[in-house]
């Protein structure tokens, strides 16, 4: 049988079902309303963001794996869609990206 | 030419498949709203990386987390995050087969523990932040 990296991948794409659908609704309701409507000030996130090695430990998981979540889902539904003969180009561009995204969310975050 | 030269092989005959066949029928139209969540999904996740790239910046950071365009954007993906979640959950137990002995483990008490799990994790997410 040929080899594949279809584990890989799915695997990634699995865990990073898990954790959006576990965690992006509440961490978008933070990051999205809770200084317009005056839950905490944008200080206080952001001192959070900087200050916090769990938070930025938290940050690095919710990023990483949601965009190798995105890659899998994305490449796939492209074909549902009508896109047809760059399947091989689009996985590269998809896992790609979610590669590229994930070191610069690390870089980003050991800058801080 | 090709065919002229190997006149026995047959031509694959490819269905044509119209790129709106998901508007077609309720439950294709909601695996496709389904599939897409996931541009939702990995949309966050780039604003969340636009986010600690401007987290060393006071000025900036504050412009951003309360810039209305930001704000739109977000209340425009909670439905779509929201329903990823949820189609996440009630997937469990479709993936997820438990046995207990002799009898299988209702599927409704899996999906229902995550969303139990989810109160839960959320709560705690919550508190961190705002308590």
């Amino acid at each position: 049988m040929a080899k594949s990296n279809e584990p890989i991948w799915w695997s990634l794409f699995s865990a990073g079902g898990v954790v959006a659908a576990f965690l992006i609704p509440i961490t978008l309701l933070l990051t999205g309303f809770a200084v317009p409507f005056g839950w905490i000030t944008a200080e206080g996130l952001r001192e959070l963001v900087v200050n916090n090695l769990l938070v930025k430990l938290y940050l690095f998981v919710i990023i990483s794996l949601p965009l190798f979540h995105w890659a899998h889902r994305f490449r796939y539904v492209a074909v549902d869609l009508g896109v047809k003969g760059v399947g091989g180009l689009l996985a590269v561009l998809c896992y790609g990206a979610a590669i590229v995204g994930t070191v610069t969310a690390a870089v980003f975050l050991a800058q801080l | 030419m090709a065919d002229e030269a190997a006149p026995t092989k047959s031509k694959e005959y490819i269905r044509p498949m119209p790129a709106n066949w998901w508007l077609k029928k309720r439950t294709y139209f909601l695996f496709m709203v389904r599939e897409l969540t996931c541009v939702f999904v990995g949309g966050y996740a780039l604003y969340l990386l636009v986010l600690i790239a401007q987290a060393g910046n006071e000025t900036a950071f504050a412009t951003l987390v309360s810039h209305p365009l930001c704000v739109l954007l977000q209340l425009v993906a909670l439905p779509m995050v929201l329903y990823h979640s949820i189609t996440w959950f009630n997937l469990t137990p479709k993936v997820m087969v438990v046995w207990r002995g002799e009898e299988r483990v209702s599927p409704v008490l899996i999906a229902g523990s995550n969303y139990v799990a989810w109160l839960i994790a959320s709560a705690v997410v919550a508190w961190f932040v705002l308590g």
